[in-house]
């Protein structure tokens, strides 16, 4: 391992009503992988913003081989050698790869030389790629390596990666180390942030761990077991959600070669799809996102229709219903985006409750809105599932990402669905909130009711579900018990590589 | 250095402020503007917003205020609807006219008989007027995907034409020696939309106002389909996820928009206006989308606007005599109102930091 690359010390940066970073100090080496730890919100997003130029630290200094570094913007850091791969990607469909590279350029070469550069770059870091290909048809993990060539074409000296492994199967997950590794071994250095501590221990050199914006501690990865950096995250042992022996029912929720066209150009449309949900049980439904997820939650809630007998619940068929009607058979849904899909940002609570319990919870009389009422429903699911907030009159974009979830799902929770449908139960959500979100479905699934649960977070999906499955390309693979299940199963499951060959490091 | 940052949730204050704030900023603009013209600004603005109510023909003017506020308060309430739901009907203008037309036809088929029920007819015959032109953009976006926005416009012109086809062949007056237009109605007492109480300006399109202000405020704030109005509009994939059926709920804000509008049209033909003419119509339509905004479209806030927009019409007819302001300065007075309330409008969303600037 080379020489100290970046050094960070008592960098600081407050918000209003909140101190992202306070007083954070750490190094990195040439060629070292150093992952960044912490639970969400624990302030690694600001810290690696203000690396990259995009945010300003209020105070701290940094230092990039000894010399002061103060990116006012990211072109600053990227010219310095500091590139970054974001969670989200910023890429646009309708373009390909080569455009959508030259569009983050200042000086694009032209389109034949680009796409040559690309393809040298590619194979050499083992990333195949096609630079021709439309951005749109690529699939999140070739989407990610349009990302990653896009910074290596810069040369960089320091490579940021946002939680990178989130969007890829565990056998795309080996074919991104293998490139990292190669990567580190020509010097470059990596600052790695997850909260997947497996990885961590398997990839990383050195790691720092952040705890409500503050350096709480560092360690050795491949020295520290899981659980012990786990405990160092979250400050503190929490609750495990358990699960309580079940006995699964009759089949209420039967879906029989459900087969939709996609909604939009590059959506996903749904092929064939055949499974069952028991009362009393939690079928798991795995996969890399942009699948068919959002499809088949739509399909289910009823805002999109299918033939009348591809959906049943209990022996009736509903795939002609809409949502209203569904809910009234017993069927909810909680879908993955919180704002403007499962909730109204500029509504209050209360509004934001009657949405999807006016009918079960009896908050309407002939056409009426016993506001009252639905205020009522609205605390209970604060009391219920601890929602931080001032009260059910606060508008629902007031409310942080893991308490409005903990509010969406509460709402569903509480009218005791006969099938409880929900997408990312616990997406951006910090550890304790997803511990009670998690055993809230365990608790329902006790009660009797079916659950299903569609997530990319497959140590979720291994926690709490009974049986598993996993789609890949709108295709619902067969569907198999939990226990027992390997990760090398799991990731054959959702596609395996995912229609890219293996790459020859 | 100044910079906006968005508030974590609407503002009440703020958004109760905007509208006389932008009032306010009006006057100020609008007095600079007056001034620019040679004109004396203060007089200029209290010609325009004191004359009218405590000047010395405010006898005359005041009633006035209901005359052309009823119209525009019944448009808005309708288009109001529509507009929290995203669904934009611009050509309300075109269904008034329509509305005025079918009225106006339906009074004078049962000319010169004396019965009770022509004026109901009437009634029911103008709603349904402006409901079925506002029903055309509707189903063609149904079907087809069209812009209503577009569609509804272009039947603006297409209404202004059936309306000077109507003043010169089937509704004009036999006995009128030749010159367009229809009868009367002021003078054929079944369709006449009297005063109720002489000298107030009130009839029944002003009581048909007040009740259309009421029932949105019912059901906006009280009634499931109101909610779906206010949900559709501000997420439209929430509503869907919540069940609503965007196709009816254009139907329906259509649809209640046009017939609002046709009432509006019906109330003015029977009444103020008397007849079915080639300049029948003189802007309410357009002018009830700015009185729709200025009023936050909340029924309450558009009642207050479409007497304040009513206001500046007389106020600005006031000064045009009396001062010699040019009619152009009035409508651009008038549309500052809609520009200076846009703008603040910011501030419910938004407040301004000072920010020192960073040491990097």
């Amino acid at each position: 391992m080379g020489a100290e690359l970046l050094n960070i010390s008592g960098l600081s940066k407050a918000y209003p009503g909140v101190i992202a970073n306070d007083t954070v100090s750490f190094s990195i080496r040439e060629g070292e992988v150093h992952a960044l730890l912490g639970e969400n919100g624990a302030g690694k997003s600001t810290l690696v913003k203000m690396i990259y130029g995009l945010v300003k630290p209020d105070s701290g200094t940094m230092a990039l081989r000894g010399q002061p570094f103060a990116p006012s913007e990211p072109r600053a850091a990227r010219a310095s050698g500091v590139a970054m791969v974001f969670q989200h990607f910023s890429l646009f469909d309708a373009l390909s790869v080569a455009e959508n590279v030259a569009l983050g350029m200042e000086t694009p070469p032209r389109m034949r030389d680009l796409a040559h550069r690309i393809r040298e770059v590619s194979e050499s870091y083992g990333l195949p790629l096609d630079p021709y290909r439309i951005v749109g048809d690529l699939s999140a993990g070739e989407r990610q390596r349009v990302e990653i060539i896009r910074c290596l074409l810069q040369d960089p000296r320091l490579l940021i990666m946002d939680e990178p492994t989130s969007v890829l199967t565990p056998q795309e997950v080996e074919i991104l180390f293998a490139t990292l590794r190669k990567l580190t071994s020509e010097g470059v250095a990596i600052l790695y942030i997850s909260h997947k501590l497996d990885e961590i221990r398997t990839l990383c050199d050195h790691a720092t761990i952040l705890r409500l914006g503050r350096n709480v501690g560092t360690c050795v990865p491949s020295e520290t077991t899981a659980r012990e950096m786990a405990e160092m995250m979250v400050g503190s042992a929490f609750e495990q959600p358990e699960s309580a022996g079940r006995d699964p029912g009759q089949v209420t929720l039967d879906v029989t070669g459900l087969s939709l066209a996609s909604p939009g150009a590059f959506g996903t449309s749904l092929r064939n799809i055949h499974f069952t949900v028991r009362k009393g049980e939690i079928l798991g439904i795995g996969g890399v996102a942009g699948n068919g997820q959002d499809e088949l939650l739509a399909a289910l809630s009823g805002e999109i229709r299918s033939q009348a007998d591809a959906i049943t619940l209990d022996g009736r068929p509903i795939g002609r219903h809409g949502p209203a009607e569904r809910r009234a058979m017993g069927l909810l849904t909680a879908p993955e985006e919180r704002l403007g899909h499962a909730a109204a940002p500029d509504m209050t609570l209360t509004e934001n409750a009657l949405m999807t319990a006016a009918q079960r919870e009896g908050l309407v009389r002939h056409g009426f809105l016993r506001w009252a009422a639905a205020e009522g429903f609205a605390r209970r699911i604060i009391e219920a599932f601890d929602v931080r907030t001032p009260g059910p009159d606060n508008a629902a974009r007031s409310l942080s990402g893991g308490n409005l979830q903990k509010f969406v799902i509460g709402r569903e929770v509480l009218q005791r669905p006969d099938v409880l449908v929900v997408n990312q139960p616990t997406w951006g959500v910090d550890a304790a909130a997803a511990a009670a979100i998690r055993q809230a479905l365990l608790d329902l699934a006790a009660n009797g009711t079916a659950v299903l649960c569609i997530s990319q977070d497959l140590d979720e999906l291994m926690e709490i579900s009974d049986r598993f499955g996993a789609l890949n390309e709108g295709r619902l693979s067969e569907i198999r018990p939990a226990r027992g299940l390997t990760v090398e199963e799991i990731g054959l499951m959702m596609g395996g590589a995912h229609g890219m060959e293996v790459a020859h490091v | 250095m100044l910079k906006l940052e968005q508030r974590p949730e609407p503002s009440r204050l703020w958004t109760y402020l905007t509208p006389p704030l932008a009032v306010a900023v009006t006057m100020i603009a609008g007095g600079a503007l007056f001034a620019l013209l040679g004109k004396n600004p203060v007089e200029a603005i209290a010609t325009i917003f004191w004359e009218p109510l405590f000047g010395e023909f405010a006898f005359y003017y005041g009633p006035q205020l209901l005359v052309k506020g009823a119209p525009l308060i019944l448009i808005a309430i309708g288009l109001s609807l529509g507009f929290r739901a995203g669904i934009w009907n611009i050509g309300a203008e075109g269904q008034y006219i329509v509305g005025a037309i079918t009225g106006a036809g339906a009074g004078l088929a049962f000319y010169p008989a004396d019965l009770w029920v022509v004026f109901p007819v009437m009634v029911v015959a103008g709603a349904a007027g402006g409901w079925a032109w506002a029903m055309i953009p509707a189903l063609l976006k149904l079907r087809f995907g069209t812009n209503e926005i577009l569609v509804s416009l272009m039947l603006v012109y297409v209404a202004e034409q059936l309306l000077a086809a109507m003043s010169l062949g089937l509704l004009k007056n036999p006995d009128g020696f030749g010159f367009p237009g229809s009868r009367n109605l002021q003078q054929y007492a079944p369709a006449h939309n009297a005063e109720l109480v002489a000298g107030t300006g009130m009839h029944w399109g002003v009581v048909a106002a007040l009740i259309a202000v009421i029932f949105a405020y019912v059901l906006l704030n009280r009634h499931v389909l109101g909610y779906h109005i206010r949900l559709t509009g501000q997420a439209p994939r929430a509503a869907r996820f919540a069940g609503v059926r965007p196709k009816r709920l254009v139907l329906f804000c259509l649809g209640m928009s046009g017939a609002l509008a046709g009432l509006a049209g019906m109330f003015e033909v029977s009444g103020p206006a008397g007849q079915i003419s080639i300049d029948f119509n003189v802007g309410y339509g357009f002018t009830a989308i700015i009185v729709a905004f200025l009023g936050r479209l909340h029924p309450v806030g558009i009642l207050l606007a479409g007497l304040l927009m009513a206001l500046t019409y007389i106020g600005g007819e006031i000064a045009q005599s009396n001062l010699g302001l040019p009619a152009a300065a009035i409508q651009v007075f008038q549309g500052m109102l809609l520009f200076f309330l846009l703008a603040v409008d910011l501030f419910t969303n938004f407040r301004i930091r000072v920010i020192r600037p960073e040491t990097a």
